[in-house]
Parts: C-alpha cells; structure tokens; sequence
C-alpha cells in the first residue's frame, strides 16, 4: 500500500517535469518572428560593390575561404550598433559587422551571402586566428605591441579612447575631471576599469559582469556614470539617443585593427587598401552615419591606416 | 495511521526515542511556526520579484516568440548534445583505464594509476581551458574531451572498486571451471560488476550533464549561453531573473530526473538476488564523489 | 620556468585568491551544511522539509548556473556586493549540500544502541548529542568532508570566469603578454595540485588523530 503511493506520487512528479521540459516546444504556440529589436534599419546601410575577378594567391587565408566558398569573420555579439547579434533571427548587425562586410566585398566576397560571422570572446582572439577558426577579427581590437607578437593587425579603421556615458539631462559630468565622489560603472575586471581606479580614485567605482547592465543602471539613477571605450558607449547612446550622451574627449587611445593570422602578410596590406579604398569612396562615412552616428555625434576623421612591414 | 510510520524517518537515528505526547504537541507547534516563517521568507522573495519589477509584460514578452523559443531549445539541444558524446566517450574511457588499472602487467597499471589520479586530481575547467586555449580545439570538442577525461578517470575507479567488490567465491570459481582470464572479466566479473555499480555511474552522469554548463564559460553555443543572450539586450528589458526563472527548472529537473532514476535502479538493486554476490556500498559518499566536479 | 620567475607575483596573487575563496566558502559551507544536516536530522517535518528542498535542488543545480543566477541575478535586486563575496555566496552554498549530506549519513552510521545507551543511563538530549551521537559522527565524516572541501577548491576555478581572481584566470593576462600557454597552465596545474594535496594532508592528519576504522 505504502510502496504503491510512492510509485504513484514519483510518476505524477515525472509528468510534471516532463510537462515542464517540453511544454514550450509541444504547444508550440509562439508568436512568429522575433521580438522588435531596435538596430540599424537595413535600409539605411550602404551597399558594397563587390569586387569580381579578385585574386590574392600569396595569402593562405584568402585561398581557404575561396575554396571554402565564404569569409568566417570573428565578431562580438554583446555590443549595439557595433557588434551585437539578434538573439532571436540571429542576424548581426553594427559597425564593425559594416567595417567586415566592406572588407570582404573587396576581397570578392559578396557581403550578403558569403560571410559567416562568427562570435570570438576576447579571450579567444588569438586563439581564433592562430588556428584559422577564422579568417580575419574586426570587434573593438585594440592593437597593441604585445598582441603584434601573436596577430597581424590591418587597419587601425578608427580610432577609439575610454570616455563616459552619461544621462541627457546630467549637467555636472562634463569629462573625468567632474567624477568626485560620482558613481561610475564598468565591467569588472577590464582596462577601462583598472585606469579609472589608478587615474581617478576619487569615483566611486561600481562593476558589474556586462556593460547592458551599467547601462540599465544608469538609466535608472544607480550609477552617474559609464565608462569604457567610446565606440561602446556611443553604441549604448545610439540606442537610446533621447535619454543618453557620450561626453568629453576620450582619455586614452585605442586604434582599432582588424586582426589577421599573423604571417599573412599578403592578407593583411590587402586588408589596408580595401580600408583606404571604403574611407576614400565614403562607404566609411555612411556605414558610421547608420550605426554609432545615430548616437548623435558626428563621424570623426578615419586615423591613418599604419602598413608596417613584415617582421 | 501509527506512530512508527509518521515518524518513520526518525527510525534510523540514535537522537530521538519515540515522541511522547507531550513532544508531539510541541513538535506540532514548532512545525507550524517554521512554516509561518518560511511562507513569510518566500513571500518576501514573491514582493521582492515584484517590486523590482521581475514580472512586467516587457520582460516575459520575448518568450512568447518563436525565434526565442528556438533559440533555447537549440541551446537545450546543444547541451544534450554535448552530454551525450561525453557520457559515451567517459564510460568507454573509464572501461579501458579500469582495464589497465587491472592488468597484471606492472607497467600498464602504473600508467593507468597515474593518469587516473592525475585526472581525478585537476579541475575539470583547468582541463577545458588548457584544451581549448592551448591546445587550439574548438568549443565542443574542448568541453567533451574535458568532461571525458575526467569523468571517464571517476568511471574508471568506480569500475575498478565494482570487479574488486565481486565474491571472491565468483572468480574462483570461474577459474576452476577453466576460463581465461578475458573471459571470467567479460563473463562473470564485469556483468556483475556494472550491475551493482549502475547507480553510482548514473550518479556520475548527473555530474558530467552538469559539468556541460562549463560549456558556457568557453563560448560553447548551449543552454545558458541562450540565455545570457536573451538576458542581457538591453531591447528586452535585461530580463535576467525571468531568464533565470525559466532556465532553472529545465537544467534542475533534468539532473534531478537522472538522480532519481539512480536511486529508483539503486532501490531495485537492493532487492534484487542477481547482485548478491556484490558488496554494494552506496551510502559511502568516500569513495567516489557523486555530485561532485 | 621563465613565466613563473617573471610574473610571480601576478601567479602568487591567483594563488592567494584561490586559497582565499576556498577558505570563505568551506567555511560558509560548513556552517550552513551542519545547519542543513540538523534540520534534516529534526523531529519537526517543516525543518526537514526544507533541508531536503534545499539539498536537493542545489546537489541538481549546475554550479555554472548558480553563478549565473548569483552573480547576475542578485543585483537585479539592488544588492550590490564585490564579486568576491558572491562568489563565495554560490560556492559555499552549493558545497553546502554535499557537507550536509556527509553529516548526516555521518550520524547515520551512529548505531541506534548507542543513543538508547545513553538516554537509559539518564542523559538528557544534549548530552547525548554532544558527548555520545556527534563525536562519534564526527570520525567518521572526515573523509568525505575533506573529499568535498577538495571539491570546492576545485570547483572555485568557475570564479574566474567571473572576473574573480584567482589562479585560473591568470591564464588570460599572460597569454596577452605572449608567454608560452602550455607553461602557464603547467604552473597553473602545480598551483591546484598544491591546494588540493594540503587539504588533504590536513584531513589525513585530522583522520590519524580522530578517526576509527569501520
């Protein structure tokens, strides 16, 4: 009698699990589609010619992808207007998703369909590359010295620097001279966050695992301040461009490269006159007008692009 | 109903005698107190949900649409996906180290125990990163052959512990009948070797279907990788708590589904006559570590 | 060997880290493991309900997933704390389960006789628990103690990934700075591998002392 109830009380919790796990998929009762997601409209994006007849024989990584039939271009999926995916339809979209589909039009690969985008946490950058995971990285990749010894870098294609992001109607924060005893958020752990305690201790600093979070924190009064690159914010204020700006002049420099396996040097100069090409013709222009200039502030000079020779 | 069944959990330990009445009657009050206290303590978290405002129509919305949905179940499968190569390739690893650990070549033990105790001794994420990082795999083959070296070394001594637990009557036996030595471990040990030792393997799965999770700290496409997806875009209303709220119970009733089937096969084991050649020792959380990374 | 004489301190601040986050949480995890296994152990069903809830649900939670939910989630309520500590929260309330199951197949393992013995010589409750039931619980609970707290170092690694510091996440920084990777995680290994082996040194020094052969 005992043992029977037992039974019958461990199958009715199994259903319930079981109910639980596939509910949501049995019914299938969603709605279609994807929930409204705000981005760059697609009408607005330029559209890039695509280069026939391109050959670039010395490049290893160029030869794979052509007899792969497609571009694998490592991005990141967490950042608005500059690299975020669409959680829903899975669709990238934002700045350096442009920058990497102009590229890759002028390596002759039509932007549209033969791009696979893949996303590459920071961590893994060079990983990626080094063992051609994927062919080129554009998503906010500082050059510098240290990484030159593992990547080869193309480009800078801007040039970004940590600032701040703050609330439309914050009169006192005008740049990191304003910060006493504000609130400033970061992600925990990163180099904005790290110079902010060395340069500005009189912040009260405030971190969090993703910048959406500070963001959500300043929009509702937590924090006074975010800081990291500009790019990055200037994405979270073409978002909401009513409710947030970037103010002041950046504080540090960070020249954005396009990174690419390191001894492909043919690939990489390649890279190089694709980009002075696109910043030439005002695809540079247009792609930043509908991403990061829906922020408000206008587009910048595109920084020199720097051709270091093969070491 | 008598007292001895109300109280049937209390049987087993040396704290308590039978209560009195008088016990009861306190009992009685403690239990409706606490109750109080813990309905309070999950009201509270109720407001507190609500208050921060976990529960408006911003935050659920994005679950009603297909695309999410597809999202999370692709997530689900990838997870799944992940379990299944590992849990195959564990116990087949575990099988083979159980076998060296066995040998009666010296050698083949020695390199067994040492990778064994190697494995057993390393987190399992050290494993991951080194794969992943250094050795240049991608996501899913990294967090498999992570997961199946080390469950796979906690097989193997699960499997050693369950020959080694066989009668000795059993082997002998064998022998004398003339076998070989293939065939009393094919035959006679390894048949009842698994069958007393299934649950503690079950209980080992639960632990690498756990352990798939770490997939998510190295850009593996899987459940919670969805999900922080999904939580952290800013056009949803960072609806990190709903997310937490859907994906809990599906991972939590998952791992409690194959716990529970590890002690429904364990309860059965007990009763069975065909594992009474094997000294089962389940409730001995020394030997191995179910549950454990 | 170069990378461990020339980032030292970088390597020794990962390692106090991780000895840091251990300790906090064993300790956090003890605490509320012998409060767990007590409710367990109660007379009053409300108690063992709820040790029984919350054993179940955490020894089935992915330890990924409560960082995940701790460390994202709790500050969705206004509860804004170091990183460090919610690392500690979801490390030791996760080990916390398994300590209170060893506990309480520790008092378990008490012969019922013992308890009888006891209370027929007049002993009250707390006599018999104190100086009859738990002492003898205690011996033979140290061995899946120290194996569980074995555990929790090895699992404190999943904190890095969470921008703690510890050894783990060591890795990252001097990967940047171009060393060779498969050294960095040979130092790495050694670092866990000498956690791990104290602890249990220390158990087997704490089982020499006061354990019993069964």
């Amino acid at each position: 009698m005992h043992h029977a109830r037992g039974l019958r009380r461990r199958l009715a919790l199994l259903l319930a699990v079981l109910v639980v796990l596939l509910g949501p998929a049995a019914t299938g009762c969603g709605r279609e589609g994807s929930p409204p997601v705000k981005g760059p409209q697609p009408e607005d994006l330029p559209d890039y010619h695509v280069a026939t007849g391109f050959q670039l024989p010395d490049s290893r990584t160029w030869e794979r992808a052509r007899k792969r039939g497609r571009l694998v271009i490592g991005v990141k999926e967490d950042q608005p207007y500059l690299g975020e995916k669409d959680p829903a339809s899975g669709r990238y979209s934002g700045f350096d998703i442009e920058i990497a589909k102009m590229l890759a039009a002028s390596l002759g690969f039509d932007p549209d369909r033969q791009i696979e985008f893949r996303t590459v946490a920071s961590a893994n950058r060079e990983t990626a590359l080094q063992n051609g995971q994927i062919d080129y990285y554009v998503g906010t990749y500082t050059i510098n010295d240290n990484r030159k010894k593992q990547v080869g870098f193309a480009g800078p294609y801007y040039l970004a620097g940590q600032s701040l992001l703050v609330r439309k109607d914050e009169k006192d924060i005008h740049g990191p001279g304003d910060l006493k005893g504000k609130k400033v958020c970061s992600a925990a752990g990163s180099t904005p966050l790290q110079r902010m305690q060395k340069e500005h201790p009189e912040a009260v600093l405030v971190s969090y695992d993703t910048y959406s979070v500070c963001v959500d924190n300043l929009l509702t009064y937590q924090v006074d301040a975010v800081t990291t690159d500009d790019t990055i914010l200037l994405g979270y204020a073409a978002k909401v461009p009513d409710e947030l700006k970037v103010v002041g002049k950046p504080f540090s420099t960070e020249p954005y490269g396009i990174g690419v396996p390191r001894g492909d040097t043919a690939l990489r100069l390649a890279l190089d006159d694709a980009l002075a090409e696109h910043e030439k013709n005002g695809d540079w222009k247009k792609a930043y007008d509908a991403t990061l200039g829906l922020s408000g502030n206008p587009a910048p000079k595109p920084p020199a692009i720097d051709r270091y020779p093969a070491s | 109903m008598t007292v001895h069944s109300l109280h049937g959990d209390l049987q087993s330990t040396a704290l308590y005698d039978i209560p009195g009445p008088k016990a009861r009657r306190r009992h009685f009050l403690y239990g409706i107190l606490s109750t109080v206290l813990i309905v309070a303590l999950a009201g509270w978290i109720l407001y507190l949900l609500f208050d921060t405002g976990q529960f408006t129509a911003a935050k659920w919305a994005p679950f009603t649409y297909e695309g999410i949905q597809r999202l999370l179940l692709e997530g689900l499968g990838n997870t799944l996906k992940a379990f299944a190569y590992a849990s195959v390739l564990s116990l087949a690893l575990g099988a083979v180290l159980a076998t060296g650990r066995l040998s009666a070549h010296r050698p083949v033990r020695w390199l067994a125990t040492l990778f064994v105790e190697f494995f057993r001794a390393m987190p399992v994420l050290v494993m991951i990163f080194f794969i992943f990082v250094a050795l240049k795999v991608q996501p899913l083959p990294a967090l498999v052959a992570g997961l199946t070296l080390y469950n796979g070394s906690v097989l193997a001594e699960v499997f050693r512990s369950g020959i080694n637990a066989v009668d000795r009557g059993q082997r002998e036996a064998a022998y004398a009948l003339g076998m070989r030595k293939t065939q009393v471990m094919t035959f006679v040990l390894a048949p009842q070797a698994v069958r007393a030792m299934l649950p503690t393997i079950i209980s080992q799965l639960v632990v690498a279907l756990k352990d798939t999770s770490l997939g998510f700290l190295i850009t593996y496409e899987e459940f919670l990788h969805a999900g922080k997806l999904i939580a952290s875009n800013l056009d949803y209303d960072l609806p990190f708590i709903p997310v937490v709220l859907v994906i809990s119970p599906i991972y939590i009733g998952l791992c409690m589904l194959l716990s529970w089937f590890a002690t429904w096969v364990a309860r059965r084991e007990r009763r069975s006559f065909k594992t009474r050649a094997v000294e089962v020792a389940p409730a001995e959380p020394g030997t191995v570590l179910p549950g454990q990374l | 060997m170069d990378v461990l004489i020339e980032n030292f301190s970088l390597y020794a601040q990962g390692f106090l880290g991780t000895v840091e986050l251990t300790v906090y949480a064993s300790l956090l995890a003890l605490v509320l493991g012998f409060l767990m296994a007590s409710f367990r152990v109660a007379p009053v069903g409300s108690f063992r309900a709820f040790g029984t809830v919350w054993v179940t649900v955490l020894r089935n939670t992915p330890l990924t997933l409560l960082f995940f939910a701790v460390l994202l989630g709790l500050p969705r309520f206004g509860l804004v704390l170091p990183f460090e500590v919610f690392a500690v929260i979801a490390l030791g309330c996760y080990t916390s389960a398994f300590i209170c199951e060893a506990l309480r197949s520790g008092i378990n393992t008490v012969p019922k006789g013992q308890g009888e013995a006891a209370r027929s010589l007049g002993m009250s409750f707390t006599q018999t628990l104190g100086t009859v039931v738990l002492p003898q619980a205690f011996r033979s609970v140290i061995p899946p103690i120290g194996s569980t707290l074995i555990a929790l170092a090895k699992n404190s690694a999943i904190a890095g990934a969470f921008s703690v510091t510890e050894l783990l996440g060591t890795y990252k920084t001097l990967n940047e700075l171009g060393y060779s990777i498969i050294w960095t995680f040979v130092w790495i290994a050694v670092g866990y591998l000498i956690i791990t082996l104290t602890i249990s040194a220390l158990f087997n020094v704490l089982e020499k002392r006061y354990g019993v052969a069964r």
